[in-house]
């Protein structure tokens, strides 16, 4: 046996070393898999325990409440304010569907005379094709979308609302008008508007001339001062004062004039800080190769400006919406109006209605709003990717 | 090839004087200035024309006429028959004021703690506080508002079943009556007290903030301060034998007089506004935590600081920076959003002024000016300190 032999060997005998290796060990099952994670998230420290146990006991509370109120204890037929009162009916009372049933033309289409109604239904399908044309990014022609959606089809819906005797259709006054009808066109109409006024305001606060500047910035400051309200006051009962009588515009023309320029200082706002965004060297660069102050600002500015400001453009939209609400107070018979005048009703009169009405409209603006913020996040995940490359 | 040929050249073409940009400009704001002034001349020409027409009076001569009409919650005193329509004006500013303040304050309070809940590493606790937000931001006010006040506090019961706490405390569809405090004598000791502690919490924090920047020790100076202000005037009002009456509400059967009565109106538009401006403001205050870099906080536990420290010393004063900016611009959308009273009969500036007074003389113009004044004096205001607020805290780069 020689030396190295005898060395071979005594590490063979040696037992605490391994020749091979162990297979790995999983971990411990308290900090894996779902036990883990209850642990990790939920009761990390004795505060948060305290904290767990406290936003479990409300929800314990809460989500039963809203799920019996709009399912389990709902009712669902009836003919009248007997079925959704719990004197009559002896036994606990959620929702009052029926009558949501009964008054849903109204809260869709207002006083609109019923067989001129087509009218108002063809009109959200035009406008439906314009919200997808406009908005969806990977739609083909999208210039002609958008020539669709600012021009063409807000001629076509104010003949087609309002009426146009040439073509037979007849006259439908605005008094009529009413839901979600008025919800809509103001929404529209403070949408159509407010961006490319909003663009001029804002073109012009950064003018060279001092006069545009002046007036533009005076305008933005002035409308963003004061509330809504106040602007929608002004509009209908100062406006009918500053115009000759025979322009007098009606009720909803004057809401709708007052919603467009409050919406477009705030777009003004919106686009300024798009366009300040942009490096100086982008206006010198279109500068020196010739183009025009139009045609700098339509070809090379603006569609890098707005472009980043899509999301906030969208989320201006979003407060837009659910400022439609206040021409409720200036007397328009928009979706709240409606529900409002509904839910006092004797027919229906019951403790319920009034929550009933309220969910219908909670349920509409949620979807409408909660849709334009995730359309508006989605469009901001996809520009961040294209800014990271 | 000389330099003579370059100066000797063509004389340059004359460029015709409506294609020099300087004439142009000045041409295109002459013409703004003639469509505005226009504009202005012809809204105020027929304005004048409607008024004379409808034999309704201009000017502010009616500001001292009696106003002849009631309103339910008054700050300072006010009657139908003797008080003028500026104090009408009066009344209204003061109760958007106060609805405003108490606004801020909850909606503050509830926004911060949604918002650090929405960071918080408890995941119901983040998940419900998201939940929130989402939900509150996308309902229309007006809609939140009308819930609280037609569906929750007029569905309470009627006066005579009304909910009680030991007969000192009413509740009921009517609002809220609870015991009216009144000073007896005595009470001086503990406003004396109350003053004492204010200015002994002011030297305090004056001789701490010295005592750090020499030593660097640092003192407990918010209890401190806490308990001057606070504590002094307790010890005081209890030496004296707490000298106050309390003056509970007397429910009758169709009413309930004395006390102090907190209008249904009133809780709904605190509740509406406090919980919608949360939602904003929990968004604000999200933002600006999660704009303090990782590195800041890492930096800080490499020192060896405690969580509690970083927190206090590292976040929340860069977070700061970046939340108060449009902190103020939610309390503004506040101070603005609570002209939504009128809708349900708060008797704020707009509903007494905008509304009442109005429909009664009839002068739109002016009441419509003035109420605008108040609102675009506020915002304006909160604009200028917010310029001189940033361009303090801007920070100096090399």
């Amino acid at each position: 046996m020689s030396m190295s032999d005898e060395g071979e060997l005594a590490i063979a005998n040696m037992g605490f070393v391994r020749r091979e290796q162990l297979p790995p060990q999983p971990p411990p099952r308290r900090m894996t898999g779902p036990i883990g994670w209850v642990r990790e998230n939920l009761l990390s420290t004795p505060l948060n325990i305290v904290l767990t146990i406290l936003v479990a006991l409300l929800l314990a509370w809460v989500i039963p409440e809203i799920v019996n109120f709009l399912f389990i204890d709902a009712v669902w037929t009836g003919m009248d304010r007997d079925a959704c009162r719990e004197v009559v009916q002896h036994r606990e009372i959620g929702a009052c569907w029926p009558f949501v049933w009964e008054r849903l033309p109204y809260f869709i289409y207002g006083s609109y005379p019923g067989p001129e109604r087509w009218r108002v239904d063809v009109f959200f399908a035009l406008l439906a094709v314009a919200v997808v044309w406009t908005l969806w990014l990977g739609a083909p022609r999208r210039d002609i979308g958008m020539v669709y959606a600012f021009v063409l089809m807000p001629v076509a819906s104010f003949i087609l609302l309002h009426g146009f005797e040439v073509i037979g259709l007849p006259v439908v006054d605005t008094v009529l008008w009413g839901g979600v009808l008025v919800t809509i066109v103001v929404a529209s109409v403070g949408i159509v508007a407010s961006l490319p006024l909003g663009i001029l305001l804002a073109l012009g606060r950064r003018s060279h001339m001092p006069a545009v500047r002046l007036f533009s910035t005076i305008f933005i400051e002035f409308v963003r001062g004061v509330p809504l309200v106040t602007v929608l006051f002004m509009a209908s009962v100062m406006l009918p004062l500053f115009v000759p009588d025979n322009f007098e515009p009606d009720k909803l023309l004057r809401a709708l004039i007052g919603i467009a320029l409050f919406a477009s200082a705030y777009m003004a706002e919106v686009v300024r800080a798009g366009l300040q965004a942009i490096p100086k060297g982008q206006f010198e660069g279109a500068m020196a190769v010739g183009l025009t102050y139009w045609q700098r600002m339509r070809l090379i500015i603006l569609p890098q400006a707005l472009k980043t400001t899509i999301p906030n453009i969208v989320n201006n939209y979003v407060a837009l919406f659910k400022d439609t609400t206040l021409v409720f107070i200036v007397g328009i018979f928009d979706l709240l109006r409606t529900i409002e005048v509904a839910r006092i009703d004797p027919k229906w009169a019951a403790p319920v209605t009034s929550t009933t009405g309220y969910a219908v409209a909670a349920i509409f603006y949620l979807v409408f709003c909660y849709g334009m913020s995730r359309y508006a996040r989605a469009v901001e995940t996809r520009l961040a990717q294209s800014d990271r490359r | 090839m000389s330099t003579t040929d370059l100066t000797r050249g063509d004389p340059p073409a004359r460029v015709p004087f409506y294609n020099n940009p300087k004439v142009r400009s000045l041409a295109y704001q002459f013409a703004l200035c003639v469509v505005i002034v226009l504009l202005v001349w012809g809204a105020a020409s027929n304005a004048i024309d409607h008024l004379r027409r409808a034999h309704i009076a201009s000017g502010f001569g009616f500001w001292n006429t009696t106003a002849g009409f009631d309103i339910s919650q008054t700050l300072i005193s006010y009657s139908a028959q003797a008080s003028t329509y500026g104090r009408a004006f009066w009344v209204g500013l003061l109760n958007t004021l106060l609805v405003a303040g108490l606004g801020i304050v909850f909606a503050t309070i509830i926004g911060f703690v949604v918002g650090l809940s929405r960071l918080s590493k408890n995941w119901l606790l983040a998940k419900v506080a998201g939940g929130y937000v989402e939900t509150i931001r996308n309902l229309p006010l007006l809609l939140q508002l009308l819930f609280w006040y037609n569906a929750v506090l007029k569905a309470l019961p009627e006066i005579r079943d009304s909910l009680t706490i030991g007969g000192a405390v009413y509740l009921n569809n009517r609002g809220l009556f609870l015991p009216k405090p009144s000073a007896l004598s005595g009470f001086g000791w503990v406003e004396i007290a109350f003053f004492v502690g204010l200015v002994l919490s002011i030297v305090f924090t004056i001789w701490a903030r010295r005592r750090q920047e020499r030593s660097g020790a640092q003192t407990p100076v918010l209890w401190v301060t806490l308990g001057l202000v606070v504590g002094l005037p307790v010890i005081a009002l209890l030496a004296t034998g707490v000298p106050v009456l309390f003056e509970s509400p007397q429910a009758g059967r169709f009413n309930i007089s004395g006390g102090i009565e907190v209008l249904p109106e009133f809780a709904a538009l605190l509740f509406g506004l406090s919980i919608y401006t949360a939602a904003f403001i929990a968004e604000v205050v999200r933002a600006g935590i999660t704009s303090v870099s990782r590195g800041q906080v890492e930096a800080a536990y490499s020192l060896g600081l405690r969580p509690r420290p970083t927190l206090r010393l590292i976040v929340v004063p860069q977070a700061m920076r970046v939340i108060i900016p449009p902190l103020t611009n939610q309390y503004l959308n506040l101070v603005k959003n609570s002209t939504l009273a009128v809708a349900i009969g708060y008797p704020d500036l707009v509903q007494v002024f905008t509304g009442t007074v109005l429909n009664q003389t009839g002068q739109a113009v002016e009441v419509v000016a003035i109420t605008m004044l108040v609102y675009l004096t506020i915002s304006l205001a909160t604009s200028v300190a917010m310029n001189v607020y940033n361009s303090r805290m801007t920070l100096v780069e090399r």
